[in-house]
């Protein structure tokens, strides 16, 4: 009787998605509680948007690493070669075009950035692409060969850097217009931190908006719950993986220009010493869950701000207690994903 | 009889991988004899501690099929113990025992915790957690200055006996004189080989069979009724404890510890390579490994200069044969080794025959 009562009731109407609220008012409390402990407003004012500002460039570099996962059950240890490259790429423009990038107009400035951006995506984007059809393709559903071959991957695309850049660090000086603080009132907020967390949030939006609201962010997400589903149905997973981890690696590609400019400094192995946070984050935020992602480079990053001013001896320490906490709470991470 | 108890069964399995241990244990053997200098020796040496350190990352990574990242977080707890403790209390025998005893008890606790906490999930969940804890561990020894020496670390004196002024004759024995290097030398090489042999003992014991099981399917060994997470843990901190061993005789050999030497991420590296290469899955490789990779390391890139030079007027060659690109070739030696002979060196000379 009662299993008719409830098909009949799921026939007439699918019960709506719980929306889980819990990991969504962490941000908010972590930033409120970190207010007493900072002491002064202005001071909380500026660490909360450098924690978020770094926030954004660690989502933007940890997303495609992670939908790459959740679709494929594929993790590529070599993700930080691509935030090297994408920072190294933008200096083939940024450096020659030095004129546009310390004149004294906003537009002169956004275009040079423009243009670097989009050839580091370029370039990376096709590194993706070559990567995944001859690094990745023999080693599927092997995850100790993944790791290794991707490891090595990136061994070896570090090492290019510097035979085709050379063996010094390459200074990136920011471009006129972003250089410097605006003040309000007491508040001192660096302005291109303000551009990095708008860059990250138009990338969020984005990506938001292409898995919920396109077929093939339908299909993208259909394929993380359950790919051979999908397969079943007709679609052509291997194509739509592809193009997840091309468009994984042009982020992490964005993400590489960003972090360059706001360190003014590049190494070769700057993507790898990233892949620290970048793995934590990923981690806290559920394997293959974007949202998840979000959530996780906040916390991270804003835990690592506040920690820094409030005990600088373990800031550093303070992402592993922050996963460890996390996982205690919910050990498959904030948002788990179905299949995983 | 005695041979195959001491080698626990396994042998070479190949005439010419067993000349080429021949060899290796003779020339680590008569090394300060053989090859006279303060380098040679240092290279000898260096090869024995990493035989062990690479063994006891085999163990995990060719027997059981765990990637872990961690385990130059362990070789550094055992160097910085055995160090840290001759620098705050004085260069006695005490001393290298108390601080021995810290490290391998920090050590096995940091690897059950690590192992019970993540090792139930999977492979790619403990990889990333171990290669976290490992570097905040390396951020932590290099912060920590007032207690670890912080980027320079430490230099520390030994017990006399392992003093180079130390003379245990006066006379010289075929041109060598018998100091405290020699016997600290023979310190090192034979708590390296009895390492070695324990380990291969217990990857041939039935223990070692179940985590081969487990590397195999882990699925089905759970089925027959062994508890995998029992078993991985087990060996995740047999794995450590070995590698603590490892450090503490790398910081007498050196008399100095520092993150550069123990807990850099360049260290791990070299360790997946040597395993890789060497051969997963066997502790002979990692012996073979060891020796070619530390050779290679000292009197290859003096190679690859004179290469480098001769290439001086085609631009972009020359940089590839830089001697500081050597890893970018050790790099794509790796991915095809994984690729075309996943077993390595000693795989490929066992399937010859």
């Amino acid at each position: 009787m009662t299993t008719t009562a409830t098909s009949a009731l799921a026939d007439s109407e699918l019960p709506r998605l719980r929306l889980d609220v819990a990991p969504l008012l962490l941000l908010p409390i972590l930033a409120l509680l970190a207010l007493p402990l900072v002491g002064s407003f202005p001071t909380w004012v500026t660490l909360t948007i450098a924690g978020l500002a770094m926030g954004m460039m660690i989502f933007i570099m940890a997303s495609g690493l992670t939908l790459v996962f959740g679709l494929m059950d594929v993790l590529n240890f070599g993700h930080g070669a691509f935030v090297s490259v994408g920072a190294f790429t933008a200096t083939l423009v940024l450096l020659p075009m030095q004129g546009w990038m310390q004149a004294d107009s906003v537009l002169l400035n956004l275009s040079a950035l423009g243009l670097a951006i989009a050839l580091a995506v370029l370039v990376t984007g096709a590194l993706g692409w070559a990567f995944e059809r001859v690094i990745i393709i023999p080693v599927y559903g092997q995850h100790l060969k993944q790791i290794l071959i991707t490891m090595g991957g990136m061994i070896v695309a570090e090492q290019m850097i510097h035979v085709i850049w050379g063996p010094d660090q390459i200074p990136l000086p920011l471009p006129a217009s972003f250089r410097g603080v605006l003040l309000f009132g007491d508040v001192a907020v660096e302005k291109y931190r303000l551009l990095a967390v708008a860059v990250g949030l138009i990338v969020f939006a984005a990506m938001f908006l292409v898995l919920n609201r396109t077929k093939v962010g339908l299909l993208i997400r259909a394929g993380v719950e359950n790919s051979e589903m999908v397969e079943a149905l007709g679609y052509r997973i291997r194509r739509l993986f592809v193009g997840v981890f091309v468009a994984g690696s042009a982020l992490a590609g964005l993400g590489g220009v960003l972090w360059g400019l706001y360190r003014e400094m590049l190494t070769a192995a700057m993507g790898s010493d990233l892949m620290v946070p970048v793995f934590i984050v990923i981690i806290i935020g559920g394997l293959g869950s974007v949202g998840g992602c979000f959530i996780g480079a906040m916390l991270v990053a804003l835990v690592a701000n506040y920690a820094g001013f409030l005990a600088p001896k373990i800031a550093l320490v303070s992402n592993i207690l922050l996963m460890v906490s996390i996982l205690l709470w919910r050990p498959q991470g904030l948002f788990p994903v179905a299949k995983r | 009889m005695m041979l195959s108890r001491m080698f626990s069964g396994d042998f070479p399995r190949s005439r010419f991988l067993a000349l080429m241990l021949l060899v290796a244990f003779a020339g680590l053997t008569l090394a300060p004899f053989l090859f006279p200098g303060a380098r040679a020796l240092n290279v000898a040496a260096t090869i024995c501690v990493f035989i062990v350190l690479v063994a006891s990352y085999d163990l995990l990574l060719g027997y059981t099929g765990i990637v872990s990242f961690a385990h130059t977080m362990f070789y550094g707890i055992g160097a910085y113990g055995v160090g840290l403790s001759l620098y705050s209390v004085g260069p006695t025998w005490g001393a290298v025992f108390m601080g021995l005893t810290i490290a391998l008890i920090l050590s096995l606790v940091l690897a059950l915790v690590i192992g019970l906490f993540s090792l139930r999930v999977k492979a790619i969940f403990y990889a990333m957690i171990t290669l976290a804890v490992a570097s905040a561990f390396a951020v932590l020894a290099s912060q920590l200055s007032d207690f670890t020496g912080g980027e320079d670390g430490r230099t520390f004196g030994v017990p006399e006996v392992l003093r180079p002024g130390f003379r245990l004759i006066d006379a010289e024995v075929f041109g060598t004189a018998i100091n405290g290097k020699l016997i600290t030398y023979y310190l090192v090489f034979f708590s390296a080989l009895a390492l070695f042999l324990l380990l291969l003992r217990v990857v041939n014991s039935p223990f070692g069979r179940v985590l081969q099981a487990i590397r195999e399917n882990d699925f089905r060994a759970e089925a027959l009724g062994y508890r995998t997470v029992v078993y991985r843990t087990l060996a995740n901190c047999l794995s450590a404890v070995t590698a603590t061993l490892a450090g503490a005789l790398m910081a007498l050999w050196l008399r100095y510890t520092g993150p550069q030497t123990t807990l850099s991420l360049t260290i791990m590296m070299d360790i997946l390579l040597i395993v890789v290469i060497g051969g997963m899955g066997t502790l002979y490789g990692a012996a073979i490994g060891s020796a070619l990779f530390i050779l290679a390391q000292n009197y290859l890139q003096a190679l690859m200069r004179q290469a480098s030079e001769g290439l001086a007027a085609v631009p972009v060659l020359a940089n590839l044969f830089h001697p500081d690109r050597w890893l970018l070739w050790l790099g794509v030696l790796f991915v095809l080794s994984v690729y075309y002979f996943p077993s390595g060196i000693v795989g490929k000379l066992r399937g010859r025959k």
